[in-house]
């Protein structure tokens, strides 16, 4: 039971995901599922539980209970098995800043192992597509916010992982660069690489192919964009948020 | 691993800060030390006992006057004015010429100067004492008739006559330096990518903690390797301080008081969350102790019973002593093999615990 299964292509399966701390609860019974190659939308306020959830998936932290699988492998007992075929990006940024670039991208390519010269490869072909090849040697520190998350980007999916976790990758970038960054995330999705990302921006929402939305450690909504909108009869991802927050506050009164 | 050394590497070659601590303090640290010795020998003030004054007390009197290492030359009325004056502190060695000198000497027999210094102070009575010898030497030489004729020069040392605590700086110096440089340099280095939440990316990764421990601990082994050797060779060829027992010991010794520096620092960041944490913990839970509890400057002998007690808890206690005997007494193992069992097992506890709370983190 322990080798790898392959659900109806799906690459990871939640299954009543609960995860306390002491008597708070953060993420309660959370069933979802993410299909190969999807960008899966996992949206919530500030403190709604994605973290938690993300941490779990990433193998940072224990589930309190549930049944979880990630690439097929068990969250309790594989994720080393996990770790090699996922990348992570953090809320904070998270490369080297007094080393540059090309020293950033050595390092993270050895800890999963690959060779030097692939590293150079895949390094000059993603620096060249950000059209900033000249930058090699440039130490992180001194380059633009902008640029150093779109490296942060790069050096998450060097390994050509499954699943690219980001957590809050566009906190605090400005619009157009927030605009560039998804289309790095689009080019990676079509090479095959599932993107699991969380965010509080909503419009960021109407990029994923289906979204489920956080509120207060539940999962209240599980869908395509598309069929949210419809289904609670708004203009935008903004406007279903913010309706099913409400709902979430009446039934609190109730 | 290897990749991860590199990086480690690159951090601490790239940061001012660290570089100055760790190439910049031995340096300063062994030449102030160093300096504070010459200086207060240059300046030395030396009163003279000298009953009945002829040609030969007075022309060896104005030899050590003139080498511009002692100052002062009172005369004292007597012995009895000895202690006195170095009870007052305002002498720090007093030269005792005996009576009839100039008629001794003519004689054939061999006259006795007493070079009484203050070793309360060991490294200045230690020099002063082999200055006026080199001093009075040189003018046995000039009398040219050896053998008949000759001074003979009677050191005597007053209240540590057996110059305990001599060139006690250099195990001090090396004690703080490892404890400074693999405890706090390793904590703060650890804390930072936390800071920076690389930390996060590193344990997504498939690294085993115990690699990125290994990865993050490894430079600063060997960059406190050296600096243990560097203050060795420094001492030893700028201010002659030997080492007389095996320095193979010493050395083996040294990695063991690295490995527990570094458990140490390693435990500490898995309690701080940045470096500014870490840095005061290193400071106060580290530095403090190991400068103020160690025996280094104040000797335990001396301190209240409850600081002796504490004292025992203390790492650097255990491995002064050790040092010191290497170095000093030339001692082998198995005359501190007590305090090199008591250090590899603070060694295993600290390890231990630090793997323990590496690992619950990660929850």
């Amino acid at each position: 039971m322990y080798e790898a299964k392959e659900n109806n292509g799906n690459v990871i399966e939640a299954v009543d995901l609960v995860k306390r701390f002491g008597n708070f609860v953060a993420n309660d019974r959370l069933t979802f599922s993410v299909q190969r190659g999807e960008i899966f939308g996992f949206l919530g306020a500030n403190g709604a539980g994605k973290t938690t959830a993300i941490r779990i998936l990433c193998g940072l932290s224990k589930p309190t209970s549930g049944q979880i699988r990630v690439a097929g492998y068990d969250v309790y007992t594989r994720t080393e098995k996990i770790k090699q075929r996922i990348g992570y990006m953090s809320q904070r940024f998270s490369l080297y800043e007094d080393l540059t670039v090309w020293e950033n991208f050595r390092f993270f390519g050895g800890i999963y192992r690959m060779k030097s010269a692939l590293i150079r490869e895949r390094a000059d072909q993603m620096l060249g597509r950000l059209g900033i090849l000249e930058l090699s040697d440039a130490v992180i520190a001194s380059l633009p916010p902008g640029i150093r998350q779109k490296l942060a980007f790069s050096v998450a999916i060097l390994h050509k992982p499954e699943i690219v976790f980001l957590d809050e990758p566009t906190g605090g970038v400005d619009p157009v660069t927030r605009r560039q960054f998804w289309e790095m995330i689009y080019e990676a999705a079509a090479t095959g690489i599932t993107v699991f990302v969380t965010t509080h921006y909503m419009d960021e929402a109407e990029y994923c192919n289906r979204v489920s939305i956080m509120v207060d450690g539940k999962i209240e909504a599980l869908d395509t964009p598309e069929q949210l909108k419809k289904t609670y009869n708004a203009g935008s991802m903004n406007d279903v948020f913010l309706k099913l927050a409400r709902r979430n506050e009446e039934q609190m009164k109730e | 691993m290897k990749r991860f050394i590199i990086k480690e590497f690159l951090h601490i070659f790239r940061d001012v800060r660290s570089m100055l601590i760790l190439f910049g303090m031995p340096l300063v640290q062994v030449l102030l030390f160093g300096f504070a010795i010459t200086n207060e020998i240059r300046d030395a003030r030396v009163a003279v006992v000298d009953a009945v004054p002829d040609v030969v007390t007075k022309d060896l009197r104005n030899k050590l006057f003139a080498s511009g290492y002692f100052t002062g030359g009172d005369i004292l009325a007597g012995q009895h004015e000895i202690d006195e004056r170095f009870r007052q502190g305002d002498v720090k060695m007093v030269v005792v010429f005996e009576p009839e000198f100039a008629q001794k000497l003519e004689r054939g027999e061999n006259p006795v100067v007493q070079l009484i210094a203050d070793a309360s102070d060991p490294n200045a009575a230690k020099l002063l004492v082999n200055y006026a010898t080199g001093i009075i030497n040189g003018y046995n030489r000039s009398l040219g008739t050896y053998p008949p004729q000759a001074v003979i020069a009677e050191p005597r040392m007053m209240y540590n006559p057996s110059l305990k605590g001599v060139y006690m700086f250099v195990p001090g110096i090396i004690t703080i330096l490892l404890m400074l440089v693999s405890a706090m340099m390793t904590s703060i280095s650890i804390a930072r990518e936390k800071e920076a939440g690389t930390m996060e990316v590193l344990l997504v990764s498939p690294l085993k903690p115990i690699s990125i421990i290994l990865g993050k601990v490894t430079p600063y082994v060997v960059l406190s390797f050296i600096n243990a050797v560097s203050i060795l060779l420094m001492s030893y060829y700028v201010f002659g301080v030997p080492v007389k027992g095996s320095l193979l010991l010493l050395l083996a010794e040294s990695i063991l008081f690295i490995l527990l520096a570094l458990s140490l620092g390693i435990f500490i960041s898995t309690v701080a969350n940045n470096q500014q944490t870490a840095m005061m913990l290193s400071m106060f839970a580290l530095m403090l102790p190991t400068i103020l509890l160690s025996g280094f400057i104040f000797p335990i002998e001396n301190m209240p019973a409850v600081l002796q007690w504490i004292s025992l808890l203390m790492p650097p206690r255990w491995f002064i002593f050790i040092i010191k005997s290497i170095m000093l007494k030339g001692a082998g193992l198995t005359y501190f093999w007590k305090e090199t069992l008591i250090l590899t097992a603070m060694t295993g506890v600290f390890i231990l615990a630090s793997i323990r709370k590496f690992k619950i983190r990660l929850d």
